[in-house]
């Protein structure tokens, strides 16, 4: 049963709606920029700091899967390619009221192969989506000074710790990670994932 | 018409969390309650396997004579079981609102360790304004 993008942009809205608590995105994005400040004062160090936002962002991401499972319509998706489609349309709109346009790009091809069969996976380790978010807002009013650009931050770095989390609970390690900012004077904001590969379920061994 | 428990099986097999709500279950200790819910969690992985028509997800309902058991497993490989007598016909409905019910009170407490015992208040208050005392 192929769900169509509109399908997916309907159900994300109504996610969206039905979701009764909102709060005022500038005190949102305020907040988030206070614990960004105060992570660079603790850490000095960008690297440090863009490590934290993602591990901060996993732990939200494992968390927020649940709650998206329980409150979407859909089961599991049947590919990675699906997966994208899902994050940007349903996932994103339904917790940030944005739509991320994505890029699909199957895995790259291997040096030496038989073009005999085609394989039925549901996704290749190797393919990945651009989510290209044309508003972004965690980063409302944020201006970036040259030391954090030197330094290499990437200030939403927390995104791609929550798409690692909740794709890794449901049984996918991804690579998740900024290709370009807006606020590191770029075209966009770009955020590639990348399959690494399915991860098998656990197994109980003995009696525990 | 009766729901008599509800069980949180996480996705090692470990019962996280147990309740009872009406009567008509045995009363078994905490270490029976985790051994059942590990020989369940075995039981499930098997019964996703014997499907004659493909993949499969696993059982969803176990009936017996006196009570019926209701299966939800969600994508991220946690169960949640109901038991119920045979006559309940709500308990997709009320599995589904207990799912909600856990991804609010359980997982966004940042002091919950997920997969480990489930020991929230908030989740036990909205799991009473929801099942009450399992009897309509």
């Amino acid at each position: 049963m192929a769900t169509t993008s509109k399908q997916y942009k309907a159900i994300g809205e109504d996610l969206w709606k039905s979701r009764t608590d909102k709060i005022n995105s500038e005190l949102f994005s305020l907040t988030y920029g206070a614990l960004v400040v105060q992570l660079i004062q603790d850490y000095e160090d960008y690297a440090e700091v863009n490590k934290q936002l993602e591990k901060m962002g996993y732990n939200i991401g494992t968390r927020l899967i649940e709650d998206f499972l329980a409150r979407s319509p859909l089961g599991r998706c049947s590919d990675f390619r699906e997966v994208g489609e899902v994050a940007a349309k349903v996932g994103f709109k339904s917790f940030l009221n944005i739509t991320p346009t994505v890029t699909h790009s199957g895995a790259p091809p291997p040096s030496t192969r038989p073009t005999s069969t085609v394989q039925q996976q549901s996704g290749v380790p190797g393919s990945s989506f651009i989510l290209t978010l044309d508003e972004n807002p965690l980063a409302e009013f944020v201006e970036l000074p040259d030391e954090a650009l030197e330094g290499g931050l990437w200030f939403s770095n927390v995104l791609c710790g929550v798409l690692r989390g909740a794709l890794e609970m449901v049984q996918m390690q991804v690579q998740v990670e900024f290709l370009s900012d807006v606020l590191r004077g770029d075209e966009s904001t770009e955020i590639r994932v990348t399959l690494l590969k399915y991860l098998e379920e656990e197994v109980p061994v003995g009696d525990d | 018409m009766a729901i008599f428990s509800l069980w949180v099986i996480n996705k090692a097999g470990g019962l996280v969390y147990q309740r009872n709500f009406a009567d008509g279950l045995a009363q078994l200790t905490s270490n029976e309650y985790l051994v059942l819910a590990g020989t369940l969690h075995g039981i499930h992985a098997i019964t996703s396997r014997l499907s004659p028509t493909g993949s499969s997800s696993g059982a969803q309902v176990i009936e017996g004579e006196s009570f019926k058991m209701t299966i939800l497993l969600t994508a991220t490989g946690t169960k949640f079981v109901l038991l119920t007598s045979l006559a309940e016909a709500t308990a997709d409905l009320v599995l589904q609102r207990v799912y909600e019910a856990y991804a609010d009170a359980v997982m966004k407490n940042p002091f919950h360790t997920p997969e480990m015992p489930v020991r929230s208040e908030g989740f036990d208050t909205r799991i009473t304004s929801l099942i009450g005392t399992g009897q309509p």
